[in-house]
């Protein structure tokens, strides 16, 4: 059965129901939720086709998941379909996370709100180091200086320089470019 | 600076570092701590970690940040615009290529941009936990919790919700 059969094309209100689906589940990033919901659960990609899709929105700059809602809608409705996914990803995660802004602002300096969000905000800092690590796993198995080195430099510029993101990237992206020899 | 004119400029460095976050919201963290905190002034590092646990908190996409930012600074509005500011660019550039993608598959050039952008992305995203550690980490309990995440994180597939509680609490009780 080819996985653009009509039987698994969905519509608006599925695009928009399946990408909620996702939203509410993804504690610490959507896309593995991502995944679960649009290969196994409801059959709209196969599985080749959702890492192919998804390649392509981790090459874009953008928020990933936000990119692969706008990828899958589009895919399947065009602009309106687009649009039904985006929505349905962000409309409860934005209300959610507003409802809880307007406390912060209110309790946030409870001394008891503080030190909880103190503990995320460690454990959070330690999450993100370990998907850099992940990241960086495949780079450095390569043992490619090139890879070390621009990563360093990235680091460098933005942590101890504090220079401008845009200003690092125009000019350390194209030099990366120019010296890869490696295909990714 | 008037609420429109911090709104504008606000959106406007948003949309503009939506075309730049190759890898995620994660990957410009730092500009956006860079510019809110210590270019304009609008907010201090305690309180850009703190609306970072509340995003990371919080279920949905990374990118929710940016809607707290945007809430702190210029309430409803601020969250709204904000967060469609940094989706949209980058939404309008994949609905675009999704168009074209079947032309312009496997053409070399991608694996070399893929390689060359690759080990900038990591750097960015060691930059992000660099700065939230930075800020997150003011006592020695406060580095260990870091570590061990980081740690389950990797060698672990459990669920990270699982670790930002155990945070919260360990938080609450005072240990960290």
């Amino acid at each position: 059965m080819k996985p653009s059969d009509r039987a698994t094309r969905p519509t608006l209100a599925e695009l928009f129901a399946g990408f909620l689906t996702i939203s509410l589940q993804a504690f610490g990033g959507a896309l593995p939720w991502a995944r679960r919901e649009i290969v196994e659960k409801r059959g709209w990609l196969g599985a080749d086709e959702f890492t192919d899709l998804l390649g392509l929105c981790q090459f874009l700059p953008g928020p990933n998941v936000g990119n692969l809602s706008v990828a899958v809608g589009a895919r399947f409705r065009g602009v309106p379909g687009a649009i039904a996914a985006f929505l349905g990803l962000y409309a409860i995660p934005v209300a959610i996370v507003i409802a809880l802004g307007a406390l912060y602002d209110r309790y946030g300096n409870v001394a008891l709100l503080r030190d909880a969000l103190g503990g995320i905000a460690a454990v959070a800092a330690g999450l993100i180091a370990a998907m850099a690590l992940k990241m960086a796993q495949p780079l450095l198995a390569r043992r490619s200086l090139r890879a070390l080195a621009f990563l360093l430099l990235t680091l460098g510029s933005i942590t101890l320089l504090h220079l401008p993101l845009a200003l690092v990237m125009a000019v350390l992206t194209p030099l990366s470019i120019l010296l890869a020899k490696e295909a990714a | 600076m008037k609420p429109g004119d911090v709104l504008g400029l606000l959106c406007l460095h948003f949309a503009g570092l939506s075309l730049l976050a190759f890898g995620g919201a994660s990957a410009v963290i730092p500009e956006m701590f860079r510019f809110v905190v210590e270019t304009e002034h609008w907010m201090s590092a305690r309180e850009f970690t703190d609306l970072f646990a509340i995003g990371q908190a919080a279920p949905g996409p990374n990118v929710l940040i940016v809607t707290l930012l945007g809430w702190h600074v210029a309430g409803l509005a601020g969250a709204l615009l904000a967060t469609l500011a940094f989706s949209i660019p980058g939404a309008v550039l994949a609905y675009g290529v999704t168009r074209v993608w079947q032309r312009l598959r496997n053409a070399a050039w991608q694996a070399r941009f893929k390689a060359g952008l690759a080990p900038i992305t990591v750097g960015l995203i060691a930059a992000t936990a660099t700065i939230l550690a930075g800020t997150a980490n003011q006592t020695l309990t406060a580095m260990a919790v870091t570590a061990v995440s980081a740690c389950i994180a990797l060698h672990t597939s459990l669920n990270p919700l699982w670790l930002l509680a155990a945070g919260a609490a360990l938080g609450m009780l005072g240990v960290v």
